[in-house]
């Protein structure tokens, strides 16, 4: 790892997009995360790092209110997305998950043409007025994704028929199709060979211009490359948050330096 | 009986195979287990298995072909003089059988000289007091082919005893003399298990292949009786036993299919409604208890459907609808047939559909969930789409059951014929009483009529096309889902 790169590397102030407050969050019986606080900045990417099991997924889950699809998970505490509470009563989880998209860890193309794929969001939510405006967010979407050249001839064959790489980009591009604000997700390059992963982590480097990212991951190098914040999650606790540069230079925390340096995991 | 001792015989000497397999095993190892190349039992095994399936094998296969061997024989030494012009070979043949049977029942010993009249007129009487009815007295010719007939199936019985008892034998030494501490005893069971395996599997097939050709057989005496033409094109069911039938498949087709038609209206809505909430909605708790509530429907036997539709929708159909609305004024009508079949069917669709659905990897609604998709949006565009091939695949099983249902029909819509000539009307009228294929085979089989007139071996033709139509529908099926079942993979 590069670490003059990392400590050089400028950071700019941005405004709060999502702050999270006092957050627990239960499975069953099982206290999964524990009173955890954080804000994310807009324009972004912020990096959810620890060892498996120690909630980051659970949490990122949390900003989309995906969490409410599992019947025994029980959220308490406060996240807000531009200062409105997202768990209160008014809000509805629909229109709320249109604005903090998620892209998951497996490639989950719908088994549509690639064309109906990108298509599904903005149909939804009726984001296209005739045909040539949603071609023409198809389009975009698939070029943000750096996906418009290998795909723009067969944009009727099915989604599933593209290599792992293609589909995670396909995936990506659907949910910026969508137009969200911010874009969740988790752990998005675990399952792609080092290439698809490079493609991807350069896709994510310029998504930061217009959205919110934030990523899990298990690779320390990759949150290292991509994210300018870092927060580390061990066993249900948020334990240290900060700048990319210092977590992984300077961490405050024993048991951060201790995870990066590969003593626990 | 005897073949039940010889059964006996041979389950015993492989039992004893077993035992002494086992042990010849251990001796040659010394008594140390593992010193063996496999388990001990695996010896017992392999010395029973070699008794057991050459042996049984031979018997069935000779069970098949000495009643085949012995009746060409006995046929082809059958006079011709014995053959009147009113008979056929094959019915005086089966009076040769009948009389065999008979003569071993009573126990009657051959008498010195030829038998003469009064003999034979004796015999019958005492073959009629031993339950074996004769049309006819029996002509001399007839007994002695009889008795041939018996002396023929003792010595195959005999010889069958013999041969397998040699070929268990057989078997026994061998595999018992093979086994020694190095012999691969594991390695032989196995393939005998799959041998096994595999006749099961071809028991299953072959069956198959016979049921088709049996009826391919019946069906070409029909049609060398009738024109085909008549059959597949004609417009007109009318049996008539004094001949000049008109036996066209139409207007069975025609009630068939529109039967069937109600039935998967009815079904397919309501089934797959069921299962989408069963798979998506229920709580664990009601799916839990409506699950198999709904699957209890499939446990009804379909004469208690026939009688649901005869006692309580059939009359309810006719009040309240079809006479109001002056279409027909008969109980038995396709629309009562088709709605209670549709009920019949509910839990096939409902139950496959919901393990297809069910089958539909978290994954994809979780993205659509995270694209902003409400949960109906989630399960129209996308989990419909992806479980299509299974649901087709449910709705095309419940079809074929719907053209092959026979009891629902009789008691729901009748058995009279959809007729062509009172015009279009009366066709489509879902109120008026039609039959269908099935309850058609039934009634050209049942009844004292003639085995071999076209009236009766229509019923084969019928049963074949049917067969034809529902094979067609599940290959259809399975294609479907071998077809597109890797899409989510």
């Amino acid at each position: 790892m590069n670490d003059m790169r990392l400590i050089q590397r400028t950071v700019d102030m941005h405004e709060t997009k999502i702050r999270a407050s006092g957050v627990d969050v239960f499975y069953g019986d099982n206290h999964a995360i524990k009173d955890v606080s954080v804000y994310i900045e807009d324009k972004t990417v912020t990096a959810f790092i620890g060892p498996s099991g120690c909630g980051k997924s659970t949490f990122l889950r949390c900003l989309n209110r995906m969490n409410d699809t599992i019947p025994i998970c029980r959220v308490t505490g406060k996240i807000t997305l531009d200062d409105e509470d997202i768990y209160d009563p008014k809000v509805d989880p629909v229109q709320l998950r249109a604005k903090v998209g998620m892209v998951f860890q497996k490639p989950n193309p719908f088994p549509k043409s690639i064309y109906d794929n990108v298509a599904y969001g903005p149909r939804i939510h009726g984001l296209a007025g005739d045909k040539s405006e949603l071609d023409e967010i198809v389009e975009k979407s698939l070029r943000r994704a750096a996906l418009w050249g290998e795909v723009k001839d067969r944009l009727a064959e099915p989604g599933t028929g593209l290599s792992g790489g293609q589909q995670q980009r396909l995936c990506i591009a659907r949910a910026v199709a969508t137009a969200p604000e911010v874009l969740l997700m988790d752990e998005p390059c675990s399952a792609l060979d080092p290439i698809a992963t490079a493609q991807v982590e350069e896709l994510i480097d310029e998504l930061k211009q217009n959205y919110s990212v934030v990523i899990v991951t298990h690779s320390m190098q990759q949150a290292a490359r991509v994210s300018q914040k870092t927060a580390f999650f061990h066993l249900g606790n948020l334990v240290e948050y900060g700048e990319t540069g210092k977590i992984f230079t300077n961490p405050e925390d024993s048991r951060t330096e201790s995870y990066i340096t590969g003593r626990i995991g | 009986m005897t073949l039940t001792w010889l059964v006996l015989a041979v389950l015993a000497l492989a039992a004893v195979g077993y035992v002494m397999g086992r042990s010849r095993a251990m001796a040659s190892a010394g008594g140390e287990i593992r010193a063996l190349h496999s388990l001990p039992r695996y010896y017992g095994w392999n010395v029973a298995l070699t008794v057991l399936t050459p042996a049984f094998g031979l018997m069935a296969l000779w069970l098949l072909i000495q009643p085949v061997f012995i009746d060409a024989r006995i046929s082809s030494q059958l006079p011709d003089a014995a053959v009147s012009e009113t008979t056929t070979r094959s019915l005086v043949m089966s009076d040769v059988r009948r009389v065999a049977e008979g003569l071993g029942q009573i126990g009657a010993s051959k008498p010195e000289s030829d038998p003469d009249e009064e003999y034979l007129s004796d015999l019958k009487s005492r073959l009629g007091g031993a339950g074996v009815a004769l049309a006819s007295d029996i002509d001399p010719a007839v007994y002695l082919a009889a008795e041939r007939y018996r002396a023929g199936t003792a010595i195959g019985a005999s010889l069958m005893w013999v041969a397998v008892l040699a070929v268990a034998v057989g078997g026994f030494a061998v595999s018992y003399l093979l086994t020694n501490k190095d012999f691969r005893a594991r390695n032989t069971v196995e393939r005998g298990i799959l041998l096994v395996l595999i006749a099961a599997a071809s028991i299953a097939i072959l069956t198959t292949l016979g049921i088709i050709l049996s009826m391919l057989f019946e069906t070409r005496h029909f049609f060398a009786d009738h024109p085909w033409q008549d059959f597949f094109l004609g417009t007109v069911w009318s049996p008539d036993f004094r001949g000049d039938s008109q036996l066209a498949i139409l207007p069975l087709l025609w009630g068939t299919l529109y039967i069937s038609l109600i039935a998967l209206l009815v079904a397919v809505p309501i089934g797959l409604f069921a299962a989408i909430y069963l798979s998506e909605y229920a709580t664990p708790r009601v799916r839990a208890l409506a699950k198999p509530a709904i699957e209890v429907l499939a446990g009804i036997p379909t004469i208690v459907y026939g009688l649901f539709a005869l006692i309580t929708i059939g009359p309810m159909l006719r009040d309240y609808f079809a006479q109001p609305l002056g279409l027909g004024d008969s109980s038995s009508s396709v629309m009562t047939a088709g709605l209670v079949m549709g009920i019949m069917l509910i839990p096939f669709v409902s139950s496959l559909s919901d393990d297809i659905i069910n089958a539909v990897p978290q994954s994809l609604r979780d993205g659509s969930y995270g694209l902003g998709a409400t949960q109906s949006e989630t399960i129209r565009q996308v989990i419909i789409p992806a479980a299509l091939p299974g649901i087709v695949g449910a709705i095309l099983l419940a079809a074929s059951r719907a053209i092959g249902e026979t009891m629902i029909v009789v008691l729901g819509a009748g058995a009279a014929a959809a007729q062509f000539d009172r015009g279009i009307g009366e066709l489509v009228n879902p109120f008026e009483a039609m039959t269908t294929v099935t309850v058609k085979i039934v009634s050209q089989l049942t009844g004292d009529t003639d085995f071999a007139s076209p009236e009766t071996l229509v019923a084969f033709a019928l049963g074949l096309t049917l067969f034809v139509i529902t094979l067609g529908l599940n290959v259809l099926a399975l294609w479907i889902v071998r077809r597109y079942r890797e899409q989510y993979e």
